[in-house]
């Protein structure tokens, strides 16, 4: 679930609360947007793919929101990790984050080749 | 018309912004309508595509027949080859026109790979070929109801613009719903808004639904997390809480193995047999797959996590409203539906179109009906000044004074999830749950016919809880109609396919569900 916006990255643009699907986002007067329906987020990730200033935080956990620390957060590095993966913004030329989708093809066939390796013909 | 209301008019009304009302509005705009596209959340993050990463069904001219073939052998006896071999003609024609907006992947050999697509660009490509085409969308802005003339035919719709808090109406001489499936509130990965607005808004304008009873399709995911990309669990291993490895078989049963494991108790997965050279790329494959893990410290391909399965509803089942001719119209005047709100018995039968089909399906089925839409449109002309209804009910309007309370809502998704989405009840139905649910949802579609909604953005979920407990009634109904066992749909107390049921069965009415056969002579298209 949505857990955080950071302020000091924040850069107010509200990008998130336009295309946020379920709504979860208020713009507010000054400062950043708030956090105004946590309950109704679908851990997307989709408003970290959208910040151009990497100040989202989605937590992993789909039903409950968990204890975060927003120093430990950035000295990880975990903001901006699905944006950088992705290949949008800044990456979008670097080969180590190119899109390469199409090997969802290559995958299920090796699958299905493990698979009938380990059962034996009939 | 409430004073402060935002009134448009167009050719065409698009309700949905996901994969089929993309396509469904590029076509339309294409065919010369003036489109106007309203979606729940955002046209470009929306739906299940945005958040996933749809391979389609792509076949080259050659292999189709024999494609379509193979297909239909695994349909038990419900699709249509001719609805499967058009669908694959037109993806085919169709993908490649995004090249402009999407940057295709270049395989290792420097050829353009067009068959799967990243969701998030995918849904963003789409949004811009809209706008490019001339399509005006409205983002954050639920469609509630549908308008009627005094002939039956559809003649707009009426929604509430969450974030201008203001409602809205739209008035089009046709309507493509274009709302996606119905996913009751499960923690599937996109489908929050995924709720069946599309179903009951069409079903109060009489149109008629069908395959409803192949509702029972689920992906496994993390305990803790939506992420129901199940691609990387073709590698899994499973565990009980003994840490004893659980034998699964591979393909159909496994779902239904791992549902009687559940039952049981925890289940825990690893994705150990992953080879190094997929682990490798797997980011740059699916990017949130992996970072999901990562976020919640868990490293799959060592460490032991537990499983759910996660419900999928009409998504990646099959239900929702039936196509009544080529161009994807419904049973009313007007009326078109495409995507995951429309039937995909056609194209898939008894067995989820998952995996390719579906997502063809929306591209093609959006299409046809944005064409027919603006066909419409440009035969019949707006009739922008006739007088007409709003005919939107269950949890809109009703006669009593009171509305519901947050504790009544929670209730009553509670009830909801626990019908729909309960392993035992709906993996293993039999005559006995099915009634036993029936009663309850019964119970509760009688309680919201008689709560008045709040005003504003607080009717919204209520109006989806309407739609899910109508899409719950007509699974129900449909199950226990559907005396046997085919496909997804297994009743333990009816093991055997009966060759006496190999035909659709069509659901329709909201108070009171009747259930038919669809013995009409097959939609062919050829
Ligand atoms: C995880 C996952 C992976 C998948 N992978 C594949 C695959 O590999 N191959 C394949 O063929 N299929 C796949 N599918 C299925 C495929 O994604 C769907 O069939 C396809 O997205 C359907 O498109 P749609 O436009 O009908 O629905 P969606 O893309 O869900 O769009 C529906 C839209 O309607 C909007 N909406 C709902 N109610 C209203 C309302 N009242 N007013 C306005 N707007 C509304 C929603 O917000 C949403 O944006 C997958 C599905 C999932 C969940
Ligand atoms: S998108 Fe990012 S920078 Fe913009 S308002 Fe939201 S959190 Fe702030
Ligand atoms: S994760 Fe998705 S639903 Fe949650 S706040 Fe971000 S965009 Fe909204």
């Amino acid at each position: 679930m949505i857990e955080l916006i950071v302020a000091a990255r924040c850069t107010g643009c509200n990008v998130c609360v336009k295309v946020c699907p379920t709504d979860v986002f208020d713009v507010s007067d000054n400062g950043p947007p708030r956090i105004a329906r946590p309950s109704a987020c679908q851990t997307c990730f989709m408003c970290e793919l959208y910040c151009d200033a990497d100040a989202l935080y989605v937590g992993p956990d789909c039903a409950a929101s968990g204890a975060v620390e927003e120093q430990a957060l950035l000295a990880q590095g975990a903001l901006g990790r699905y944006r950088r993966d992705s290949g949008w913004g800044a990456w979008s030329s670097d080969p180590d984050h190119s899109n390469e989708h199409w090997r969802m093809e290559l995958v299920f066939a090796l699958a299905r080749a493990l698979d009938s390796a380990d059962t034996p013909p009939r | 018309m409430e004073r402060d209301a935002l009134i448009y008019e167009a050719d065409v009304l698009v309700i949905g912004g996901g994969l089929a009302g993309t396509w469904a509005a590029v076509a339309a705009a294409r065919a010369g309508a003036t489109v106007i596209l309203a979606e729940k959340g955002y046209c470009g993050t929306s739906g299940v595509t945005a958040s996933a990463g749809p391979g389609h069904w792509w076949v080259p001219p050659g292999k189709r027949a024999e494609a379509v073939a193979a297909r239909n052998a695994r349909a038990f006896g419900l699709a249509d080859t001719s609805w499967m071999a058009r669908i694959v003609e037109t993806t085919w024609e169709s993908i490649p026109r995004l090249a402009g907006y999407y940057r295709f992947s270049l395989d290792d050999g420097g050829a353009p790979r067009h068959r799967a697509l990243r969701g998030p660009e995918y849904m963003r490509a789409m949004r811009r070929y809209a706008e490019d085409s001339g399509v005006a969308i409205l983002d954050q802005s639920p469609a509630l109801e549908l308008l009627r003339h005094a002939d039956g035919s559809v003649a707009g719709a009426a929604g509430y613009a969450r974030q201008r808090r203001r409602p809205w109406q739209v008035r089009a001489a046709a309507v493509v719903l274009a709302s996606g499936g119905c996913a009751f509130a499960s923690h599937l990965l996109g489908s929050r808004t995924n709720t069946g607005d599309g179903l009951l808004m069409a079903a109060e304008a009489g149109a008629r639904l069908s395959g409803m009873e192949f509702t029972s399709y689920y992906t496994v995911a993390p305990a803790w997390s939506s992420m129901t990309r199940s691609m990387s669990f073709a590698f899994a291993r499973y565990f009980d809480a003994a840490g004893r490895e659980l034998p699964i078989p591979p393909g159909q049963d496994a779902t239904r193995t791992l549902a009687r494991a559940l039952l049981d108790g925890p289940v825990f997965a690893t994705l150990e047999r992953m080879p190094a050279e997929i682990r490798a790329v797997l980011s740059r494959i699916s990017p949130n797959f992996l970072l999901a893990f990562d976020r919640a410290g868990v490293d799959p391909f060592t460490q032991r996590f537990e499983i759910a399965l996660r419900g999928e509803g009409t998504v990646r089942g099959i239900g929702g409203l039936r196509i009544a001719d080529r161009a994807c119209q419904t049973d009313v005047p007007g009326l078109f539906a495409a995507g995951d709100a429309a039937t995909r018995e056609l194209i898939a039968g008894a067995t989820s179109g998952g995996g390719a089909q579906n997502s063809s399906w929306a591209l093609s089925s959006g299409q046809w009906a944005g064409e027919g839409a603006a066909q419409r449109a440009r035969m019949l002309g707006r009739r922008a000044n006739r007088r007409v209804e709003r005919i939107g009910g269950a949890g809109l309007r009703s006669g009593a004074a009171r509305a519901a309370s947050e504790q009544e809502t929670a209730a009553l998704i509670d009830l909801i999830r626990d019908e729909n989405l309960a392993y035992d009840k709906n993996l293993f139905r039999s005559e006995e749950k099915l009634t036993r649910s029936l009663a309850k949802l019964d119970g509760a579609w009688s309680e919201i016919r008689s709560r008045s909604a709040p005003s504003g953005a607080a009717s919204l979920r209520l109006r989806e809880i309407a739609a899910m407990l109508a899409a719950s009634r007509w699974s129900g109904r449909a199950a226990l109609a559907r005396g046997e066992s085919r496909g997804m749909h297994q009743r333990t107390d009816r093991p055997a396919t009966e060759p006496a049921l190999a035909h659709r069965l069509i659901a329709s009415g909201l108070d009171r569900v009747e259930i038919a056969a669809d013995v009409a002579p097959q939609t062919k298209v050829a």
